[in-house]
């Protein structure tokens, strides 16, 4: 237990300071945990030697599942003996992170019981992260989760949680019901979360309309957001009495339009929705007078990615339109026909964007049964090195004579 | 043993999000009309049904006890019936139907030490990843600077005196658990130096195809070294992408020497006026210096302070430097413009100035 004192000056001087410190949250843990004290003397030596002091993840998880669960074990396991398995375990979080306080306390009896006490609330993909157990807490962790009512997300080569903004839960822009199509979703493909089965991850993420408050164009591999068909709703004196409570009008709303389909003749603001690009920056900063219009549904992106390996990429539209309703067969369909390609075609490791890049986004469309459309690309190609897999023969032409 | 088995559950999913909304919500879900901020960090919500409901965000450290998690239930319990959810920037939100619990409830939370705020024109919670507290591959600690800069920037996220929203994202490495390429500032840990190859273990661990396939630059060979299967790095086209690393542990690219942070500005990832953007290299390289990484804090205030001084009105960083562009931006910053800027990967001559649009 002397390992257990270790002196952290370097962390002490991370207790200051006007925001919330994890430094105490460790220390806190550390408390009731060996584990959580053991992690901040490792990470100490971090703060010494300016290097981290993490192994490579074994494989551990629990039975019947390959992911969820990340191994992690220290390289300096002499020191500090508690950290040798620092297990982090990932849990599928409810949609929008909604949660009661009961909810909450059932967590942090499990996670007291059998783990650090440190969490992540929530990693980046969207799940709830306990950080930090051993190998044989992970099967009484698992039947104590499951019991609670939750289970265990994503990692590896699988799909991983999806996640989704507040949507119709208190958003006003929402445009289709994000949390239940997340729901389904990841209802539906729990095979493929738990059981790794695919060239690599597969992110899906739900923002209900374009300020996209989940960064799904950056971070999933399909990203579906929210737009609308028809015009933007307004209210005319809502629109008045922003103007008459300071907002230049012309300088802070048509002035910012992206399409420049909007002006404002001091009285009155005319869109022309037909130009309107559904950007959401009038609606945003008049959210009194603009909504966004009543025919909505929500555009299918595909491929974002950060750039291991291949370079980073933003997704980019698969279908320009849909609606969006249960049971989400119009998704799916596409969905699994993708998935079939890319489990056949696909590289080890290579992610979906990158397999459109190297197979080009034309022949994945054919391979998929999906039409090319102009909304798919910002233009259309600037070289003449077309493979071209039309053309005539001779005697067929003069047949057609 | 079999009877444990028999009660085994797996695959039941996620608890249905229903069983957490309140009330206000289930009977107001999908008729919210319009919003409003009240004040920095709470807003309310206004229902068709004339119904309201009033959130109060309050920032978080992401790396949270289980005491800290009975707090917020606590506070939940105490003026929320319960209810509270949390962001996809790791800020905690109470959701009030009582306006009178809002000014208690932020007592409450300042004492707790949790600033309130991050709505509209501020600075939300920094979304990043693990660093040295449970990652193998940083190059860079992630709490610990994101700790410093928000110390720094704390008054952004508690007022709304800024031109727009602005985004900061911390990725301890390439790999970019925390997908940082598009935000307004992104703090990026590097490697600068290739990998030392463990020769002796390679083979034992490693399956030497995979750690040839995994290179982007085709920069690893195999090779026989002492008489054992390992690989050889062409180091001068090793671009420290640590992919290798990823795949094979006898590939070590961490080195204390030669790690840091990189800094990246003007992406966005929303739709708002300008489409979608990529952060682009500002600063190539800062030291890693613990605990309170002054270089970085000090670049970070110098650029969010450099745009709120120079922005107009809900100009994102990337809209700011793209309408001034990028030359004056690296004058006005103050930053030297050097060879590492240029990209030299796939299209980079995309990204050549192929104008005669510039000032003097």
């Amino acid at each position: 237990m002397a390992e257990t004192k270790s002196q952290t000056p370097k962390l002490d001087e991370l207790e200051k300071g006007r925001w919330p410190s994890f430094v105490k949250e460790i220390k806190t843990a550390a408390q009731k945990s060996p584990m959580a004290a053991d992690l901040l003397g490792q990470l100490e030596l971090s703060y010494n030697e300016k290097i981290g002091h993490w192994k490579h993840g074994g494989i551990v998880g629990v039975m019947g599942y390959g992911g969820g669960v990340i191994g992690r074990y220290s390289d300096v396991p002499d020191k500090f003996p508690n950290v040798s398995h620092f297990h982090t375990i990932r849990i599928n979080q409810p949609a929008g992170w909604f949660y009661t306080s009961d909810a909450l306390r059932k967590l942090c009896d499990i996670w007291e019981r059998h783990g650090s006490g440190l969490t992540n609330m929530h990693g980046s993909t969207g799940d709830i992260i306990f950080l930090g157990t051993s190998t044989p807490h992970l099967e009484p962790i698992f039947s104590e989760l499951t019991q609670a009512g939750f289970d265990l997300g994503g990692s590896g080569s699988d799909v991983r949680t999806p996640s989704c903004c507040v949507g119709p839960a208190r958003c006003e822009w929402a445009c289709y019901d994000t949390l239940a199509l997340a729901y389904d979703l990841t209802m539906n493909y729990q095979d493929e979360l738990h059981r790794p089965a695919f060239p690599y991850k597969f992110k899906f993420k739900m923002s209900g309309c374009p300020n996209d408050c989940v960064a799904s164009i950056a971070r999933a591999d399909c990203s579906i957001i929210g737009t609308w068909r028809d015009s933007i709703q307004m209210d005319k004196d809502a629109v008045r009495e922003y103007a008459d409570r300071g907002m230049d009008i012309r300088s802070e709303v048509v002035d910012n339009c992206p399409a420049k389909c909007m002006d404002w003749d001091g009285k009155e603001l005319h869109i022309d929705n037909s130009y309107c690009r559904r950007c959401m920056h009038c609606i945003n900063i008049m959210p009194k007078a603009l909504r966004p219009g009543k025919d909505r549904g929500a555009v299918v992106l595909l491929g974002s990615k950060a750039p291991i390996i291949e370079g980073a990429l933003l997704s980019s539209v698969l279908m320009p339109f849909i609606k969006i309703e249960a049971p989400y067969r119009q998704i799916k369909d596409v969905i699994e026909r993708i998935w079939d390609l890319w489990c056949e075609e696909g590289k080890n490791r290579e992610r979906i964007g990158e397999f459109i890049q190297r197979v080009g986004l034309g022949n994945f469309l054919e391979a998929i049964d999906v039409e090319p459309v102009a909304e798919m690309v910002a233009h259309p190609r600037e070289n003449p090195y077309v493979f071209y897999e039309e053309y005539f023969v001779e005697d067929e032409e003069e047949e057609k004579k | 043993m079999p009877e444990a088995m028999q009660e085994r559950l797996t695959d039941i999913g996620p608890p249905h999000y229903e069983k957490f909304l309140p009330p206000v919500i289930k009977q107001n879900y999908g008729k919210w009309k319009y919003h409003e901020v009240l004040k920095p960090g709470v807003m309310v919500h206004v229902s068709e049904t004339g119904a309201k409901l009033f959130t109060v965000r309050a920032g978080s450290p992401r790396l949270v006890s289980t005491d800290k998690i009975r707090k917020y239930a606590e506070l939940a319990d105490k003026y929320c019936d319960g209810f509270l959810r949390f962001t996809s920037r790791h800020n905690v939100e109470f959701l009030l139907t009582k306006q009178e619990n809002i000014d208690p409830l932020i007592k409450d939370l300042k004492a707790l030490g949790h600033p309130v705020g991050g709505l509209q024109n501020s600075i939300s919670s920094i979304v990043h990843t693990q660093g040295w507290i449970h990652c193998h591959s940083a190059a860079t600690d992630a709490s610990g600077i994101v700790k410093a800069v928000m110390d720094e920037l704390a008054d952004y996220f508690e007022t709304m005196v800024l031109p727009g929203k602005l985004r900061i994202a911390l990725a301890c490495c390439l790999n970019m658990c925390g997908a940082v390429h598009c935000s307004d500032i992104a703090i990026l840990g590097i490697h600068r130096r290739p990998p030392k190859i463990d020769h002796d273990n390679l083979h034992k661990t490693c399956e030497i195809p995979s750690v040839s396939a995994s290179c982007p630059t085709a920069a690893i060979r195999p090779a026989t070294v002492g008489g054992k299967p390992s690989v050889e790095v062409i180091e001068e086209r090793c671009m420290f992408c640590a992919n290798c690393y990823t795949v094979c542990p006898s590939m070590k690219l961490n080195d204390p020497l030669n790690d840091g942070v990189s800094i990246w500005v003007g992406g966005k990832v929303s739709n708002a006026r300008h489409e979608p953007m990529f952060s682009k290299l500002a600063i190539p390289f800062l030291p890693n210096n613990p605990p309170r990484w002054p270089e970085v804090t000090d670049a970070v205030k110098n650029l969010v302070e450099l745009w709120a001084k120079n922005a107009r009105k809900y100009e994102r960083m990337g809209e700011w430097i793209e309408r001034i562009g990028w030359p004056r931006f690296f004058k006005m910053a103050g930053i030297e413009f050097r060879k590492e800027h240029i990209d030299d990967f796939k299209h980079a001559g995309l990204t050549f100035k192929r104008s005669t649009h510039l000032n003097y």
